[in-house]
């Protein structure tokens, strides 16, 4: 339980470095692009672990809705990049976005039942916050081109939603 | 002479259209009231309604939303889709989205 926690804690910091590291240097459009795609997709593959293994009808109800909501939205992205002629760019950021959530899914992957159901939607209130906090700080003022930016801002309104379901589920679950 | 007396008419019915308008914002020929959802909003955030008539959630956003009454009914919203409760007595309310509870609304039962 104990190296649980400090593995959560680790990962957790991870993604805050991750995300608050690059501050110092703004990222481009196609790295914006490709870090709020990359964000979707960890997102529904966590969520897709959590329809596999859990039997909590309220987690299972977040879970499906996280699959469904970020791809649609990572569709309206794939659509808008399409559109500006804009290639995604890898970046460290998205890097290590998806490095910390290949370890969180491990780690989550190792527990089950009350435990899972738990962890996972702890994970799921300080990954939306980790990424909200990223959109208001960083993605969101960096972004130059107005419909990449209009949907930076639909993303976040959508992100803040989810982290205070997410919040909601946890209540219910204690 | 007649024309003058014809403009007059067709100003005060122009008026009264003006009126009936501005007073019911949300209401549509068929009785219902419609809350438009786009972008993560219910538009307009607050309604009047009289008990007995439908309410109807039109959801233009690509993820599906609720109108969840906390302790109470809930209706679910489909992406894409409308869906619509007949307004009862009690249903002065505040209602939110339960996958997105930053959306919010609230519904008065008017005489």
């Amino acid at each position: 339980m104990k190296s649980y926690l400090i593995a959560g804690a680790s990962a957790l910091l991870l993604v805050a470095t991750a995300i608050t590291a690059p501050a110092q240097v703004k990222p481009t459009d196609p790295q914006i692009a490709h870090i709020a795609y990359s964000a979707g997709v960890i997102d529904i593959e966590t969520a897709k672990l959590a329809l596999s293994k859990s039997t909590n009808d309220q987690v299972k109800e977040f879970a499906q809705s996280m699959v469904d909501d970020h791809q649609a939205v990572n569709e309206q992205a794939l659509a808008l990049v399409e559109k500006l002629g804009v290639t995604p760019e890898d970046n460290a950021t998205s890097q290590a976005l998806v490095t910390a959530a290949d370890a969180k899914r491990a780690e989550l992957g190792k527990l089950d039942g009350s435990a899972f159901d738990t962890a996972y939607v702890a994970n799921e209130v300080a990954y939306h916050k980790q990424v909200n906090e990223a959109l208001e700080a960083l993605l969101i003022p960096s972004a130059q081109d107005a419909e990449l930016k209009a949907l930076l801002e639909t993303g976040l309104k959508l992100f803040q939603g989810h982290q205070q379901h997410a919040e909601h589920v946890a209540a219910e679950l204690k | 002479m007649n024309a003058p007396h014809l403009n007059r008419r067709h100003l005060l019915i122009s008026g009264g259209a003006a009126l009936i308008i501005r007073e019911t914002p949300a209401r549509a020929h068929n009785g219902a009231v419609h809350v438009t959802i786009e972008d993560l909003v219910f538009l307009p955030a607050e309604i009047e309604v009289r008990t007995g008539e439908t309410i109807e959630w039109v959801n233009k956003d690509r993820m599906a939303h609720t109108a969840t009454v906390k302790g109470g009914w809930e209706v679910m919203i489909p992406a894409g889709k409308t869906a619509t409760r007949v307004a009862e007595a009690g249903d002065s309310v505040d209602y939110y989205c339960r996958f997105h509870p930053n959306m919010k609304g609230r519904i008065t039962i008017v005489a």
